[in-house]
C-alpha cells in the first residue's frame, strides 16, 4: 500500500457548515450493493433539480472540474455512517479535503480509503475558499509530514489530523485490516480474558 | 485524559496493542450488520481470500430496505430485492445467525440487539450504522462504523481506534409531565451544538437519567451522534440487569449473578475524572420539535422560531428557512403538518406507542393527515397487538404496520412527496431525509406526533395531560 505523505492539485469549494452525509449521498442510491457508481452521486440533489436540469454548484462547474482537493467549512460529513459519502467523493476525484471539522465516522471512513481530512482554523478555511474561488487553477499542496498545506505563494497555513491518522497515511497503512490481522494470537487472549466471551460461566475474573 | 470511567474501564479490557500508527486495537464484543452497509464488505472480504474470525459473535437482520405493509417476495424493489438477496447470501456463505423476515427476531437492528440481550453492559459493540450509540443506554461502548470498517471487524472481530474524551452531562432534577427522553436529547443536542461533541463520548447520568426505563435510555443514547459524539453511554445499574435477567442470550442463574458483578465492576467510579462535566436542568426542559433541516435546530413547543442574528451560525439557519419556508419569529406551534411517523430506531419501542397510543386513544387522526406507526421489531409488534395498542391506533385512523425503518430514510416504499411537512419521532430532519428533495421533518416525541396527528398541525402535548 502506498505511503500519503503529500496530496497536491486543483480544488473546488463547498461551503456550509453541518454538511450532512445524505445530502453528499441520498439514501436511495444506498440500494446500489457496490460502490462503482458512487462518483456520479456525490451532492446529487443539489446539483439537479426534480426534472434532471443542473442546478448552480461547485461540482458542477466546469472550473472546478478535475479537482483533487476539497476544501469545506465545520462538521463535514456528519449524521449517517455511510461510507458511500466518502466513496462518492472519492471516485468523484478527491484525494484529500480541507475543513474546519468533520463528523466522526466520515473522517475515520475517509483514512481507510487513503484520503485525508484535514483540519484547519476557520480563518484559514475562510482565505482557502477565496483564494480558490477568485482562481481555480491555483495548486494547493497538504503535506502531512509537515502539517501544513502549502500555497503557490510560498506562504502555508497549519492543519491538524489526528496523529493515528496522519501515521496511518504516511506509513502506508491506512488500509487497516492487514496491520490488524498481524496480531490475531494478541486478539484471542484479549477474547479470552473477557467474561462474557464465556457467557459468565466459571467464577467471576475479578 | 479522563480516569476510571466506564469508558476508560471498558477501554482498556478491549485494548488488544498499540499498532504502529499509534492507534488502539480495540476488541469487538458484538458485531451487527444490516443489508445496506455490508454487501461491500463481504465483497472486499471475498476479494482478499478473508474469512470472518469470530462468526459467532456477529449477528444480521434486516431493517433498512423493507417495505412495511406488504413483505411478499421477491420485493417491488428489483435493487431491494437485490440487496436482500445479498445479505442472504453473506450470512450463509460467512455463517453469521440472520434474523430476517419471517423470523420472530426481526427488527431495526438497534432495537433487537437490546432486546434479545445481546446488548450488555461493559462490554464493546460495533455496527456499520451511525445510530449504533443507541446500544449504549446499557453502558456498552457502542461504535458506529463504515463499511471498510465493517469488513475489519468482520476479519479481525477488532477495530483500529483513537481514544475519545469524556464529557458527563448531567440531566438534573425531574422531568415535567408530557416531557419525555426525546425532550431531553433534543435538548442537549440543542443546548451543545451538532457538532459539539467532536471528539468526546458522551456519558449521560443525573437524576433524570437514573429515574428513566431502558426505553428511554436508548432513546437519549441514540442521538449522540447527532450532537457529534461517535459513542454515548449511561452507566448499568438495576434497571438496566432487570432488564436483562431473562432474556435470550443474558446469561442465565448463577451466571447472571457474575455477571451483575462484572458489570457493576465497569461502571464509573464515583471519583472518576471526566474531561468536561455538563448540567442540565430537567425540569425545564419543555416538549421540543425542531424547525430546521439539523437535530440541533429546535425550539420548545411554546417557543418562536429564532432570528437568524440572534444565533451564532446564521449561514446555516438561512439554509433552514430557505429549506422549510417559515418565517424568523414565527410561532412552531400550529404549524400544519401532512404526515405523521411514529417509528424508528429513536422511539419504535414498546413504552413509545404506550406514551403515543395514550394520546391517541378514543380520538381521531385530521383527516388530511396521512399517519403511520411502525413497531421497532417483530416482538415490540406482538407485545403492542396483546396490549391492544394496533386497535387503538388503527381506530383513531393510524396504519398499523410491519417492523423496519420505514419512514426514517428514503431506501423503502415509505416516503415523503413534494413539499410535504412530516411530525416524524425519528431522528433526521437532514434535508431528503424522508424521501423527498423538498420533504421538510419535524423531529418530536411519539406523544407530540400522535398528538400533531389528531390536529394536522403541531401541538403541545401537554395539553393532553
Ligand atoms: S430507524 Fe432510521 S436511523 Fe435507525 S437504523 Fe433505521 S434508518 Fe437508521
Amino acid at each position: 500500500m502506498s505511503e500519503i505523505k503529500q496530496v497536491g492539485g486543483r480544488a473546488v469549494v463547498v461551503r456550509g457548515h453541518d454538511i450532512d452525509t445524505d445530502r453528499i449521498v441520498p439514501a436511495r442510491y444506498l440500494k446500489e450493493i457496490t460502490f462503482s457508481r458512487m462518483g456520479e452521486y456525490p451532492f446529487i440533489d443539489e446539483r439537479y433539480d426534480a426534472d434532471g436540469n443542473t442546478v448552480e454548484h461547485p461540482f458542477n462547474e466546469a472550473r472546478f472540474q478535475g479537482a483533487e482537493l476539497l476544501v469545506v467549512n465545520r462538521n463535514f460529513g456528519c449524521g449517517s455512517s455511510r461510507e458511500h459519502a466518502p466513496q462518492a467523493l472519492y471516485r468523484w476525484g478527491i484525494r484529500a479535503i480541507i475543513g474546519e471539522s468533520f463528523g466522526p465516522i466520515f473522517a475515520g471512513s475517509s483514512v481507510l480509503l487513503g484520503m485525508p481530512t484535514v483540519m484547519a482554523s476557520p480563518e484559514d478555511v475562510g482565505r482557502l475558499m477565496t483564494l480558490v474561488e477568485s482562481d481555480p487553477q491555483v495548486e494547493l499542496t497538504v503535506d502531512l509530514d509537515a502539517r501544513k498545506v502549502r500555497l503557490p505563494d510560498g506562504s502555508d497555513i497549519d492543519i491538524d489530523i489526528s496523529e493515528g491518522h496522519r501515521n496511518a497515511l504516511t506509513t502506508g497503512s491506512w488500509d487497516s485490516t492487514a496491520l490488524l490481522l498481524g496480531n490475531m494470537d494478541e486478539v484471542a487472549q484479549t477474547s479470552e480474558k473477557l467474561p462474557y466471551t464465556k457467557n459468565f460461566e466459571g467464577p467471576a475474573p475479578l | 485524559m479522563s480516569e476510571r470511567t466506564l469508558y476508560d474501564k471498558v477501554w482498556d479490557a478491549h485494548a488488544v496493542t498499540t499498532l504502529p500508527t499509534g492507534q488502539t486495537q480495540l476488541f469487538i464484543g458484538l458485531h451487527l450488520v444490516h443489508e445496506v452497509t455490508t454487501p461491500q464488505a463481504f465483497d472486499m472480504m471475498r476479494e482478499r481470500g478473508l474469512s470472518i474470525a469470530y462468526p459467532q459473535r456477529t449477528f444480521a437482520t434486516a431493517d433498512h430496505i423493507i417495505p412495511t405493509d406488504t413483505q411478499v417476495r421477491p420485493f417491488a424493489d428489483d435493487q431491494a430485492e437485490a440487496m436482500m438477496a445479498a445479505l442472504e447470501r453473506n450470512v450463509r456463505d460467512f455463517d453469521i445467525e440472520f434474523y430476517g423476515l419471517g423470523s420472530d427476531r426481526q427488527g431495526i437492528v438497534h432495537v433487537i440487539g437490546p432486546q434479545l440481550g445481546l446488548t450488555q453492559p461493559g462490554m464493546t459493540l460495533a455496527c456499520g450504522d451511525s445510530h449504533t450509540s443507541t446500544h449504549g443506554a446499557f453502558g456498552t461502548l457502542a461504535f458506529g462504523i463504515g463499511t471498510s470498517q465493517v469488513r475489519d471487524v468482520l476479519a479481525t472481530q477488532t477495530l483500529s481506534m483513537d481514544r475519545l474524551n469524556v464529557r458527563r452531562i448531567n440531566v438534573n432534577g425531574s422531568l415535567p409531565l408530557g416531557v419525555h427522553a426525546k425532550d431531553v436529547i433534543l435538548t442537549i443536542i440543542r443546548t451543545l451544538g451538532v457538532g459539539g461533541g467532536k471528539g468526546f463520548a458522551y456519558e449521560y447520568g443525573g437524576a433524570v437519567l437514573d429515574a428513566m426505563n431502558m426505553d428511554e435510555r436508548m432513546t437519549v443514547c441514540n442521538m449522540s451522534i447527532e450532537g457529534g459524539a461517535l459513542v454515548g453511554y449511561v452507566n448499568p445499574d438495576g434497571t438496566t440487569f432487570d432488564y436483562l435477567l431473562g432474556r435470550p442470550f443474558a446469561p442465565k442463574g448463577e451466571a447472571f449473578d457474575r455477571a451483575m458483578a462484572y458489570w457493576r465492576s465497569m461502571a464509573s467510579d464515583p471519583d472518576a475524572r471526566y474531561d468536561d462535566v455538563v448540567d442540565i436542568d430537567g425540569s425545564a426542559i419543555e416538549p421540543t420539535v425542531t424547525w430546521g433541516i439539523n437535530p440541533g435546530q429546535a425550539v420548545g413547543v411554546l417557543e418562536s422560531l429564532p432570528r437568524p442574528e440572534e444565533l451564532q451560525d446564521p449561514k446555516t439557519v438561512e439554509k433552514a428557512y430557505q429549506h422549510m419556508g417559515w418565517e424568523p419569529g414565527a410561532p412552531i406551534l400550529g404549524t400544519p403538518i401532512d404526515v405523521a411517523f411514529i417509528g424508528s430506531c429513536t422511539n419504535s419501542r414498546l413504552s413509545d406507542l404506550v406514551a403515543a397510543a395514550r394520546v391517541a386513544k378514543g380520538r381521531q387522526v385530521s383527516s388530511d393527515v396521512r399517519a403511520l406507526v411502525v413497531p421497532g421489531s417483530v416482538e415490540v409488534k406482538k407485545q403492542a397487538e396483546a396490549a391492544g395498542l394496533d386497535r387503538v391506533f388503527t381506530e383513531a385512523g393510524f396504519q398499523w404496520r410491519e417492523a423496519g425503518c420505514s419512514m426514517c430514510l428514503a431506501m423503502n416504499p415509505d416516503k415523503l412527496n413534494g413539499r410535504e411537512v412530516c411530525a416524524s419521532s425519528s431522528n433526521r430532519n437532514f434535508i431528503g431525509r424522508q424521501g423527498s428533495p423538498g420533504g421538510r421533518t419535524l423531529l418530536m416525541s411519539p406523544a407530540m406526533v400522535a398528538a400533531a396527528a389528531l390536529n394536522g398541525k403541531v401541538v403541545d402535548v401537554r395539553e393532553y395531560n
